[in-house]
């Protein structure tokens, strides 16, 4: 647990780790693996086959869906230590419902959602594992909350079908009502009651007795840090702290999967970052986590997968470092002292990288495929005697993902909701 | 060994909450008591809100008693009498309109999808919502009947009849309250629930028999009132406070009631179920 926590985890999966080569009689009964988001760029939200050619093989047994293979996944940190994992092995089992192998927390194919003759939601597939964390990735508009919402059974998809913990949330929605917990954009607690009214309100009616909905509702204002203002109508709660009882009234069943539809939006930096240290320690603890979300870097913090959707559609799937080198190069950005070196330090990066860079009189940049061109352009620069106040190289911007995605950018696209 | 006596701390238990497999009616009830409380509390935190309602009773007894009543019927304390059962109905069949607009607020503030995401009985919020309203219509009957009794009112019924009658406005507000969680949940906004219960419920309690009897109004209003539902309540209640006739007013009232459920309280459900 406390390796998870220090560092940045890389995931790595066996067969695309590019200096491992696979090893394919080593390792046992790696028929047909089950491929959920290393897909080739390009595709449009369909399951076709990946890299190495393998198709997707989903076996239906009775209600739910199982997997029939394992997948070892292995993660790496980036200080090198291994630590491995089996996911998808029918031997994870939900503790709640032992009877019922669970491989695929949720499990949606096909959804179709319609408003007013315009589909918000066109043919989306969906697939988290058991006690990951999926982020779903888009501009306003583009079909985030109502997947949410059909997932969570407020919303019945026109087409599709959708499986959460093992049970249709069509035709057995209170089974996955049980399982879920759900927070909102709006914070969906009662604001005249006090923060304890509100949560012990949600343990009665979730069976708790008197004694146990109490004890429930001071453990999780304590976790929060709102036992001062327990006793507080949440009208009087600032912004973060009612977000963080919404939180906490969602886990007063225990669910094993959550929901957070933009869990962070118009929160300041402060609440974000407590908000995320509370996501992290339950992804650690084992609940999947469904999240949704504007900002790539909520996304690429949170996220074990992402899924971007545009316009209800998916438009790509993979870990946050896939979507961000699948997106495009990275960008070096650079930043003179004094300005009038500007096209000095311009004429140098563009010799060393050998490509056009774009200049705006203030800041100079050129995508470069690989950072090891860092130290020579420092040494360049230092030689030339040009002063720098910046130099960054980075990964793109949610706007740079889309842009390299869609072809427009999200601004564009937050604009068309408007307009 | 000096005794020291702890409690033992109950602690809620591990695992999954004690959700029921199945939700029975039993459980739809407790789900919906559950939920009244929640409508309960709210009361008691927003106290001035319930006093706010009281404004309107207040106003209208205080305007009509005192600076019509002796235009009206000659002498105030007559139509004092005359005009308390017509202000604890007006006062409780505008109150149902709170029903509409509480639920159609918890809409808006995404309160409705919280309690439709937790594994609890479909119509609990329903029932819950139209149970505590109940408490408020109560509260309402009580206060009025208060500020009556301050002016003066001395009712003939004494205690029973006013219990009777009190009943009667309550079923009566029962069934209405459906109509006005159909308009709630079909509305968009709990602005425009208001706007359309106004519109509504005006004309439903002045062109009854709460202010004025139907013999004194004009010719085209006089078969109006007679056949609105509110006349029979007001008649009804009238009768058990003052004495007369009650047995045929009640019976148009229950009739009325039952009516009034028979269509609204499917249709509320249906709404319900329907709205996203």
């Amino acid at each position: 647990m406390a390796a998870f926590r220090a560092g940045r985890w890389i995931r790595k999966t066996g067969p695309h780790r590019a200096r491992t080569p696979p090893s394919g009689g080593a390792r046992p009964g790696r028929g047909a693996r089950k491929k959920r988001h290393h897909l080739a760029g390009g595709e449009q939200g369909h399951r076709t086959a990946g890299k190495q050619g393998r198709e997707l093989r989903t076996h239906r047994s009775g209600p739910y869906v199982s997997v029939l293979d394992k997948n070892r996944i292995r993660f790496r940190r980036n200080d090198g230590h291994t630590y491995s994992k089996e996911e998808g092995s029918t031997s994870v089992r939900n503790p709640r419902y032992p009877e019922k192998p669970m491989t695929d927390a949720i499990h949606a194919e096909g959804l179709v959602k319609e408003f007013k003759g315009k589909r918000a939601l066109d043919r989306v597939d969906l697939t988290a594992g058991t006690g990951a964390v999926l982020g779903i990735l888009g501009p306003n508009g583009s079909g985030k909350t109502t997947t949410v919402r059909i997932l969570a059974t407020l919303l019945r998809p026109d087409q599709g079908h959708a499986v959460v913990g093992g049970f249709d949330v069509l035709k057995q929605p209170h089974e996955v009502r049980r399982l879920i917990g759900l927070t909102g954009q709006y914070a969906a607690v009662d604001a005249e009651l006090t923060g304890t009214q509100n949560l012990v309100l949600i343990a009665r009616l979730l069976g708790y007795d008197r004694a146990q909905a109490r004890v429930r509702s001071t453990e999780l204002l304590e976790r929060f840090g709102l036992s001062d203002a327990g006793d507080r109508p949440t009208k009087t709660y600032s912004g973060g702290m009612r977000r963080r009882l919404d939180l906490a009234a969602s886990l007063i069943g225990r669910p094993s999967l959550l929901y957070l539809d933009e869990p962070t939006t118009g929160l300041d930096p402060h609440s974000r970052n407590e908000l995320w240290e509370v996501v992290r320690g339950l992804a650690s603890d084992g609940v999947t986590v469904l999240l949704t979300t504007q900002y790539l870097e909520e996304a690429d913090h949170l996220a074990d997968d992402i899924m971007v959707l545009d316009h209800g559609r998916v438009i790509s799937r993979g870990t946050p470092e896939e979507l961000k080198t699948r997106a495009g190069e990275q960008m070096l950005e650079l930043r003179t002292v004094d300005p009038a070196q500007l096209p000095l330090a311009t004429k140098i990066i563009e010799a060393i990288t050998s490509t056009p860079a774009t200049s705006d009189g203030l800041v100079a940049g050129v995508p470069v495929g690989d950072a090891a061109v860092l130290p020579e352009v420092v040494r360049r620069l230092d030689e030339q005697g040009v002063v720098v106040g910046e130099l960054s190289l980075r990964k793109p911007s949610l706007d740079e993902v889309f842009l390299a995605l869609t072809g427009s950018t999200t601004k564009s696209r937050n604009e068309e909701i408007r307009v | 060994m000096s005794a020291v006596k702890t409690r033992p701390r109950t602690t809620a238990p591990e695992g999954p909450p004690p959700v029921p497999e199945r939700i029975g009616p039993l459980i739809a009830l407790h789900h919906g008591l559950q939920l009244a409380w929640r409508s309960v509390l709210k009361i008691k935190a927003n106290p001035e809100e319930v006093l706010g309602l009281m404004l309107q009773p207040i106003m209208f007894v205080t305007l009509f008693v005192f600076v019509f009543g002796q235009a009206m019927m000659g002498d105030w304390q007559t139509y004092r009498d005359f005009l308390m059962p017509g202000v604890i109905a007006q006062s409780v069949i505008f109150a149902t309109m709170g029903t509409g607009f509480s639920l159609s607020q918890d809409v808006e503030k995404g309160i409705f999808d919280r309690f439709r995401s937790l594994p609890i009985a479909r119509s609990g919020p329903l029932i819950g919502a139209i149970l505590g309203d109940l408490a408020r219509y109560a509260i309402t009957v009580v206060m009025v009947l208060l500020v009556g009794l301050a002016i003066g009112f001395r009712p003939e019924g004494g205690p029973i009849g006013v219990l009777v009658a009190g009943g009667l406005i309550l079923l009566f507000a029962f069934a209405l309250c459906w109509m006005s969680a159909f308009v709630g949940m079909i509305v968009r906004t709990p602005m425009a629930v208001q706007s359309f219960a106004m519109i509504l419920l005006f004309p439903l309690t002045f062109g009854s028999s709460s202010f004025v009897a139907p013999g004194d109004m004009p010719g085209w209003l006089a078969p109006i009132a007679m056949n609105n539902p509110v006349t029979h309540v007001v008649d009804a209640m009238r009768a058990l406070m003052l004495g007369g006739d009650a047995a045929g007013p009640m019976i148009w009232t229950l009739v009325w009631t039952v009516l009034i459920t028979a269509i609204f309280f499917p249709l509320a459900v249906w709404a319900y179920r329907r709205r996203t």
